[in-house]
């Protein structure tokens, strides 16, 4: 499964480590919630970095006191109609400051991209292949965007706002 | 009407390109059906019994003539020459091949129509009142809210994958004719102390498997909060609405478990914890929607003039006048309502030549522009009423007069089986059939106001339940069962109809509606108490009598 990042096919630092699996002293991991919570202080010290696989039926905010430490968050669309780790992803990018890498998994495609990038998402493992090639050029597809999130893209209501005062500048 | 701009039609136009490479991978096969159902279904896209079916918005039921004519297009060049209007300021075309489907939505996008979010799991088409903007003693157009909402919900990155469908309906008088009260959220306009505009906020209501009336968690929503306060409901109901059971996914059921009053403190404590300045509308923003909001420059008229006197001597225009002309808040203008619902007629249907028609008189009596009603009727809004009786003329060769607007053969009704995958049975044959009985119109008018709604399965899309009376098409051993409920409205007073007794066969049905008017006219207490009035007064008991004494 390709791993999409900086808008481009890259190759994955991060292995899936399962709950039952001896966890490697040095590379970097990504692991379940629950192995997580289990022992954070000490998952956190190991050396190589530390990611966490979060679900999208549990809060975030259990995940709050950790963020600055984890290696990375992957949230999880276990089929692309659930939508609900687009909420906990614009909550950790918006409400609790995440900065670090936030990862899309799960059934990831192509026709979701953009809405994932204006949710937060900056990391990509992508179902299939044709989608992951096609990354660069599908979040091209759109150019104008009603809403405003954390992405920083403006809006159309404030680009109007923006003409308006372009205009009586203007005259 | 409120005006596109190169930002509005740039999305569109984004939309028609996305929707074409999609149409293009299913076709060669890259995309699953599986996957490809929920991107064609949030353009408004079906897979009916014979075909394709897809779904237009008609944002809060505003038309330009321009638009309509485009429709009409539309219904010639790739269906059969007609098109359904639907109880939620829809028009569906049913007989649509996948790969003109593309072309269809390019040729819409030019005049600013869209199919986006018209079905999937998403925030629905946002509706409002039809006479919103010229209804007398209206506190203000909802129209510039409900635009406002319109472009907030529209692809939106966190809701566009809710765990089931979202509906907005958003009225500004007295009198709701957009039915908030049976939607997902229902805004009522009005204003606080200090004359600032704000919203009651109902949510949970809906009809389907289990019908609930809204529940109202706040009582006023400044307008400037009220995007902020929209996005915390739906992020609650995002995370926490059921997606274990699709008949338990709308928020209705969330709201019910949890109960109104913790839904409405969850909802709070979001709000509270959200960062609401990108989303807080200041007044210049709310003036930036506004001033693309175009309208009419009405003249100085008398309200009485001498056309219609004159034509008040013919008693067929003023069968019509009476029933389907409704005054308007600028003097020497009215609203007429134009019945698409014509003896025998499939409820909500209009030609190709029908549209050409309307919008036509549009330009010539309505400064352009044309409304489409829940009821599943047009309108148009700004008439002078010096132009009635040459309008009336019109309309009336284009088969658009009939003078059943509010009565008995003013039928809401699905598609039912003779086009829907989901129904249990026929709903149109049924409606066709009423509007043969009553074909009277004495007979019509003596009854009064009576709504009749009709759903061929539980879904509800023909608002059963709300029907004064309402009729649910079921199948029992393979066969066309039907319920009837009486006592039901979607108004102000909105109430979810009863039970009268068994389901009766199809061929009964018919005979039942019009024991049921027999027993209310014998019953009510005076010529002018409403059916609805006289059920809520009696209750079901008589009618019941009434329906299964003989059965």
């Amino acid at each position: 499964m390709p791993l999409v990042k900086h808008g481009k096919i890259s190759p994955d630092p991060f292995v899936h480590v399962a709950d039952d699996a001896e966890l490697p002293a040095d590379s970097a991991v990504l692991i379940s919630a629950a192995r997580f919570l289990a022992d954070p202080d000490a998952l956190l010290r190991r050396p190589g970095k530390t990611g966490v696989i979060w679900p999208n039926s549990r809060d975030v905010d259990d995940l709050v006191p950790y963020l600055e430490r984890l290696g990375a968050v992957a949230l999880v669309f276990p089929t692309f109609r659930d939508g609900r780790a687009y909420s906990q992803a614009r909550l950790l990018r918006e409400r609790y400051g995440y900065r670090g890498e936030l990862r899309a998994t799960g059934q990831v495609l192509r026709d979701q991209f953009v809405f994932m990038l204006r949710a937060g998402f900056n990391a990509f493992e992508v179902k299939k292949d044709s989608d992951a090639a096609a990354f660069a050029n599908t979040i091209k597809r759109y150019s104008v965007f009603y809403q405003p999130t954390g992405d920083g893209r403006v809006t159309a209501l404030h680009r109007r706002m923006q003409q308006r005062h372009a205009e009586s500048a203007s005259l | 009407m409120y005006a596109y701009d190169e930002i509005d039609r740039t999305l569109i136009n984004e939309r028609v390109t996305e929707f074409r490479d999609q149409v293009k991978r299913r076709l060669s096969g890259e995309l699953s059906e599986d996957e490809f159902k929920m991107l064609r279904l949030q353009n408004g896209v079906y897979l009916q019994l014979h075909a394709y079916m897809f779904r237009i918005a008609i944002p809060y039921g505003t038309l330009s003539s321009k638009q309509l004519r485009r429709l009409a297009h539309v219904a010639r060049r790739y269906d059969r020459g007609y098109g359904h209007f639907t109880t939620r300021q829809n028009i569906q075309f049913n007989w649509i091949k996948l790969a003109e489907l593309p072309d269809a939505m390019a040729d819409l996008a030019e005049v600013g129509i869209h199919a986006m979010q018209t079905s999937g799991n998403n925030t629905r088409n946002v509706t409002s009142d039809q006479w919103a903007g010229v209804a007398p003693g209206e506190i203000e157009d909802p129209r510039i809210w409900s635009e406002l909402l319109r472009q907030y919900t529209t692809l939106h990155p966190e809701f566009s994958f809710l765990p089931r469908k979202f509906k907005f309906a958003i009225t500004a008088s007295a009198h709701d004719r957009a039915a908030i009260k049976v939607h997902d959220v229902g805004l009522r306009l009005h204003k606080n102390e200090h004359g600032e505009t704000g919203f009651e906020v109902l949510v949970g209501g809906g009809l389907g498997r289990t019908p609930f009336l809204g529940k109202s968690i706040k009582p006023f929503v400044h307008g400037h909060d009220l995007l902020s306060y929209v996005e915390a409901i739906l992020r609650v109901y995002n995370q926490y609405g059921r997606r274990d059971n699709i008949y338990k996914a709308r928020i209705k059921i969330l709201v019910h478990e949890l109960g109104a009053e913790k839904f409405a403190a969850e909802v709070e404590e979001e709000w509270r914890q959200m960062d609401k300045s990108a989303l807080t509308l200041d007044d210049a923003a709310i003036e930036e929607i506004r001033s693309r909001f175009s309208y009419p420059a009405y003249e100085t008229l008398p309200p009485m003039p001498e056309q219609l006197k004159k034509a008040a001597h013919d008693p067929q225009f003023e069968a019509w006048r009476k029933n389907s002309v409704f005054p308007h808040k600028v003097p020497g203008y009215a609203i007429v309502t134009l019945s698409l619902k014509p003896v025998g007629g499939p409820p909500g249907d209009a030609t190709a030549d029908q549209m050409d028609t309307v919008a036509d008189l549009a330009d010539k009596y309505s400064f352009g522009e044309i409304r489409v009603g829940h009821e599943q009727n047009l309108a148009l809004p700004h008439v002078a009423k010096r132009d009635l009786p040459a309008l009336w003329r019109a309309l009336d060769g284009a088969g658009l007069a009939t003078p059943n607007v509010n009565l008995i053969t003013d039928i809401i009704a699905c598609p039912g089986l003779d086009y829907c995958s989901l129904a249990n049975a026929r709903s149109i044959p049924i409606a066709q059939e009423l509007t043969r009985r009553f074909a009277n119109h004495d007979t019509a008018n003596l009854i009064g106001r009576l709504h009749v709604n009709i759903s061929g399965c539980i879904n509800a899309c023909g608002h059963h339940h709300v029907g004064h009376i309402g009729i649910l098409g079921v199948e029992k051993n393979g066969e066309e069962f039907y319920q009837i409920t009486i006592g039901g409205r979607a108004d102000e007073h909105a109430e979810l109809g009863n039970l009268i007794g068994p389901a009766v066969p199809y061929a009964d049905v018919a005979d039942v509606v019009e024991d049921i008017v027999e027993a209310y006219l014998a019953l009510r207490a005076r010529p002018d108490e409403l059916f609805v009035d006289t059920v809520k007064r009696l209750g079901v008991e008589p009618f019941r009598e009434r329906v299964y004494a003989t059965r």
